[in-house]
């Protein structure tokens, strides 16, 4: 275990470490409009702009189409830039977020995750980043509002890395990190701004010196080489991960990885689960370990891209795993996060039994209860080698 | 032109090359060709002026004819000509008759 190197221990609300992280870096530029629960992000950093804490050219937008136009625009101009959305405002920017990402637009965005519309729900599922989890964006999830405040930093790092140039979503639960208080450990201001370093401009419209054109008609004689480009790009994300959090590791004591393993080297079942819920859920796993039951967690932290190889070297030792998904893919299919679970378990012949759950939509809470059935449902599937439903819903009135 | 592999193609499709679309032949897009009958010419230059495209032909200040690279045959030219006593320089004429 290192040692703390830096920094002061706060209390404070997932949203606002994550613009504390944000005032740290002071980007060049923001374009950004309201929603809840990310509301508060742009609220706090708003206030940082108008007190001259940081330099940040701040854009008051019309919409989220709008917002990220403007970060896109502000990109390619050459600045380092950010944003926050949630839920329907991560759905107005559709479009525009395939064209930062295919533009290659280091633009950070923290994703407040909340439930899709309709029915009108403003509280906290996955729906929105799981939509979007293919539109050649990086994201990393983060457990609590210490991870969020740690993922946003390294998140800058990652996305500007010269061997990447792609944006980056940073999520969080919606009003179940962004708006409880927690205890936070914060580093220092030169120790973040150390880490993060200068902003490196590639191909910046306004160097007048060197005239460069954004945004040009590719047609099929060229699409697929800078698709496959791109997809090539991605594959190196994970390694930059990595090297970025041994570097952070070192002003911060605090360790990351692709994903986080609990208790899973000697387990025999195990729950995949991602952000807050995987809090909840480690307890219970210790309560388990505590009656001699091998029960371990992983809880994927890059999400996009998906790290195949290394979580099916992670999962394939177990009898019995249940992918827990805080949303549905409407298609008759399993939820988002098992499809890719089970993906990297395929390579691997006699792997584990997979059962997969949708819990927590629309901000429904998952207790330790909602664990602990789970957990005794696979214990069942070993000892008897049956599986009753691959796919349920959970907590769900009938 | 040779076209290049997915290794050397610049990232986000940013052009680092001025005037590189000179290199985008896009003629063969058209249907319709403008057709130049010098006699009802003025040399009012509204052809040159008005092309989208850098597809009207012009040495000393003159206009000498097509250039069929880049014409993607819009007739914009031939609309806007005003021609001689009502008799227009540029006619648009159907590809392939």
């Amino acid at each position: 275990m290192m040692a703390q190197k830096s920094g002061r221990i706060v209390a404070v609300t997932g949203n606002e470490a994550v613009a504390e992280a944000l005032r740290q870096i002071n980007p060049d530029v923001s374009a950004a409009y309201p929603i809840t629960p990310a509301t508060d992000i742009m609220q706090r950093f708003t206030g940082f702009v108008s007190d001259g804490k940081v330099k940040t050219e701040m854009i008051l937008v019309e919409s989220e189409h709008s917002a990220m136009s403007g970060c896109i625009g502000a990109a390619a101009a050459g600045g380092r830039v950010m944003t926050a959305t949630s839920s329907q405002g991560l759905a107005l920017m559709w479009e525009e977020l395939f064209i930062a990402s295919g533009t290659r637009l280091p633009i950070v965005m923290a994703l407040v995750n909340r439930a899709l519309s309709a029915p009108l729900n403003i509280h906290g599922d996955h729906s929105d980043g799981m939509g979007a989890r293919d539109c050649g964006w990086i994201q990393l999830w983060s457990e609590n509002a210490q991870e969020a405040y740690d993922n946003t930093i390294q998140a800058f790092r990652i996305a500007e890395h010269m061997d990447i140039r792609l944006p980056i979503m940073v999520c969080l639960d919606g009003f179940i990190i962004s708006h409880s208080i927690e205890r936070i450990e914060y580093i220092d201001d030169d120790a973040v701004s150390k880490l993060v370093g200068e902003y490196k401009q590639l191909n910046p419209l306004l160097d007048l010196e060197h005239p460069v054109s954004y945004g040009p008609l590719i047609l099929p004689d060229y699409y697929m080489e800078y698709r496959k480009a791109h997809a090539e790009v991605m594959s190196k994300v994970p390694g930059i991960v990595l090297d970025v959090a041994k570097d952070f590791e070192k002003i911060s004591g605090r360790k990351y990885g692709l994903f986080e393993e609990y208790r899973l080297d000697d387990a025999e079942i195990g729950l995949v689960i991602l952000n807050s819920a995987a809090g909840t859920s480690k307890d219970v796993i210790d309560s388990f370990r505590e009656k001699g039951i091998k029960a371990g967690l992983l809880k994927p932290r890059l999400f996009r891209p998906f790290p195949y190889d290394e979580i099916g070297n992670a999962l394939k030792h177990l009898k019995a795993i249940c992918v827990l998904d805080r949303a549905d893919a409407f298609g008759g299919s399993y939820g988002p996060l098992f499809i890719d679970i089970a993906a990297s378990l395929y390579p691997h012949k006699n792997g584990p039994v997979l059962i997969n759950k949708i819990y927590g939509l629309g901000g429904r809470d998952y207790m330790p209860s909602h664990a602990e059935l789970v957990l005794n449902e696979l214990v069942e599937i070993v000892k008897t080698g049956k599986v009753k439903m691959i796919k349920e819903y959970i907590a769900v009135r009938e | 032109m040779k076209l290049k592999g997915w290794k050397n193609v610049n990232p986000g499709a940013v052009c680092t090359e001025a005037g590189s679309a000179l290199q985008f032949k896009t003629g063969s897009w058209r249907a319709y060709r403008p057709k130049w009958i010098e006699e009802n010419c003025i040399q009012c230059l509204f052809c040159w002026a008005y092309c989208p495209d850098m597809a009207v032909n012009v040495k000393d200040g003159k206009m000498t004819g097509f250039n069929y690279d880049y014409c993607k045959g819009c007739g914009i030219c031939a609309l806007e000509c005003p021609g001689k006593k009502g008799n227009k320089a540029i006619v648009m004429e159907e590809e392939g008759k």
